[in-house]
C-alpha cells in the first residue's frame, strides 16, 4: 500500500505546482498587455524628438554636436538590458549570447570595451565574467519611469563625450510578437540622421535663450533618454510574454505528468485489489 | 471668436498627455511667460516647471502641469515635449553617480551641495503645483 499512497503524494504536489504556473502564466499574460501598451505610448515622444532634432541638425549644419560627429571607433560602449527575475525561457540567455558575440567581434577588432548594465541578470552575469562596469541599476519593476534611468544614461553620454567612448550600443530584446522575441543590438550613438534630403524651404527658429547648442545638446539628451527607456520598456514586455510561454509549457508538462502518475497509481491500486481477492479466493480454498 | 486654431500635442517620455485644437496656449518658458496664438513664429525654448493652460475652441480652460521639458512652435502646431520629473543638472548628475557607485558596489555618501539643489527643485515643483491647483479652484467656483 505504501506504493499507492507515494504516487498520491507526488501527484498532488505536481498538482500544486501546475497551479503556481497557471496562476503564473496568467499574471505574465497580463503583464505583457499592460507593458505592451506602455511601449505603444513612448512612441509619440521619441517620434517629435527626432522631428525637432533633425530639423534642428539641418539649419545648424555648421555645428557638429558630438553626438552626431562620427569618429574612429577604439572602444565601444553597451547598455545591455535584462529582467531582474528568471523563469523567463532563454530571454536573458539568447540576449546574454548575442551580446558576448558582439563584444568579441569588437575585442578581435581592438576596442576596449565598457558596460552599463540594466537588470540583476546582466549584473551576476557579468559579476562572474568580469568586464569594465560604468554604471548599473536593477529592481526596476514592471513600470519604471524616465527618470530611474537618468543616471545610468549619463554615464555612458559622459563616457562618450570625455572620449572614453567612441560609440554606444543598447542590446535588449525586441518584441516581434508573443511568441517570438529577439535579442537586438542597436547603435545609439553617434546618432545616424535619417538620410532624408527632403528639398524643403529654409526657415529657422528662434530661440530661447538665443542658442540652438545648448537646446540641440537637451533635446539630444532627452532622446537617448527616450531610446534607452524604450529599449527597458520593450525589454519588459518581452520578459513578461517570454514567462507567459515558459509558464504555459510548464502547466502542459504537468498536466502530462499528472496524466502518466495517475495512470501507474490506477495500474498499482488494481494489481494490489487483484493481488488480495486471489488472496481471499486462496484461503477461502483452502478451507 | 475666431475659429483659427492650432494643434496642440503635450507628450512626455511615457505617455502622450493631450492632443487636440486649441485656440490659444500660454505656458512659461525659460525666459519668461508665452502666449501663443495660432500663425506664431516658429520657436525652441526649453520650458520650466509650471502649468501649460490652454483655451480650446469650445472656450473651455484646460491646465496641465509639467515639470519642465522643451517647446517647439509652428505657426499652427505646438508641441511640448514635457518632462515628467524635474531636471536639474545637479540632480543628474547625483543620478549618474549613483549608477557609478552602484556599479561600485559602494554605499553613496550624498554631498550637502546636491541636496540643495534637489531640495530647491521640489520647492519649484510643490509651489508650480500649488498653483495649478489654486487656479483649477477658482475655475471651478
Amino acid at each position: 500500500m505504501a506504493v499507492v499512497k507515494e504516487i498520491r503524494t507526488k501527484i498532488h504536489s505536481i498538482k500544486s505546482t501546475q497551479k503556481i504556473t497557471r496562476a503564473m502564466e496568467m499574471v505574465a499574460a497580463s503583464k505583457m498587455r499592460k507593458a505592451q501598451d506602455r511601449m505603444h505610448r513612448a512612441v509619440p515622444y521619441a517620434k517629435k524628438i527626432l522631428d525637432v532634432i533633425s530639423r534642428l541638425a539641418k539649419s545648424h549644419t555648421e555645428y557638429q554636436h558630438p553626438f552626431l560627429e562620427t569618429r574612429e571607433i577604439k572602444r565601444v560602449g553597451f547598455i545591455i538590458v535584462t529582467s531582474d527575475r528568471g523563469l523567463c525561457g532563454g530571454l536573458n540567455t539568447n540576449l546574454l549570447k548575442r551580446t558576448i558575440r558582439e563584444i568579441k567581434e569588437w575585442k578581435e577588432k581592438g576596442a576596449e570595451i565598457s558596460l552599463c548594465l540594466v537588470g540583476t541578470k546582466a549584473e551576476s552575469f557579468f559579476k562572474r565574467m568580469g568586464g569594465n562596469v560604468l554604471g548599473h541599476i536593477s529592481h526596476l519593476g514592471d513600470a519604471p519611469t524616465v527618470d530611474v534611468l537618468v543616471g545610468v544614461v549619463k554615464v555612458m553620454l559622459d563616457a562618450y563625450l570625455h572620449q572614453r567612448i567612441d560609440a554606444l550600443f543598447l542590446c535588449s530584446n525586441e518584441f516581434i510578437n508573443t511568441m517570438r522575441q529577439e535579442p537586438r543590438v542597436q547603435q545609439v550613438l553617434p546618432l545616424v540622421p535619417s538620410e532624408e534630403e527632403k528639398v524643403q524651404h529654409y526657415w529657422d527658429y528662434l530661440y530661447e535663450p538665443d542658442n540652438a547648442k545648448v537646446l540641440l545638446d537637451k533635446l539630444l539628451r532627452r532622446y537617448i533618454e527616450s531610446q534607452v527607456y524604450r529599449g527597458v520598456i520593450e525589454n519588459i514586455a518581452c520578459e513578461q510574454a517570454a514567462r507567459m510561454l515558459a509558464m504555459k509549457n510548464a502547466t502542459d508538462n504537468a498536466a502530462e505528468f499528472i496524466e502518466s502518475l495517475e495512470l501507474v497509481y490506477h495500474k498499482v491500486r488494481q494489481s494490489a485489489i487483484t493481488r488480495e481477492l486471489s488472496e481471499i479466493v486462496a484461503g477461502a480454498s483452502v478451507v | 471668436m475666431s475659429s483659427v486654431t492650432l494643434r496642440l500635442d503635450i507628450v512626455s517620455a511615457e505617455k502622450a498627455i493631450f492632443s487636440g485644437e486649441a485656440e490659444m496656449v500660454f505656458i512659461t518658458g525659460e525666459l519668461g511667460e508665452l502666449g501663443i496664438a495660432p500663425g506664431h513664429a516658429p520657436l525652441l525654448t526649453s520650458i520650466k516647471p509650471g502649468n501649460v493652460r490652454a483655451t480650446l475652441p469650445n472656450h473651455h480652460e484646460e491646465i496641465f502641469y509639467v515639470s519642465g521639458g522643451m517647446l517647439e512652435v509652428q505657426p499652427f502646431i505646438v508641441t511640448v515635449l514635457a518632462d515628467t520629473i524635474v531636471r536639474a543638472a545637479d540632480i543628474d548628475e547625483a543620478a549618474a553617480e549613483a549608477a557609478k557607485e552602484r556599479a561600485e558596489k559602494m554605499l553613496s555618501e550624498k554631498t550637502s551641495e546636491i541636496d540643495i539643489a534637489r531640495a530647491t527643485a521640489e520647492l519649484a515643483e510643490a509651489v508650480a503645483q500649488i498653483r495649478a491647483v489654486k487656479q483649477l479652484k477658482k475655475k471651478i467656483k
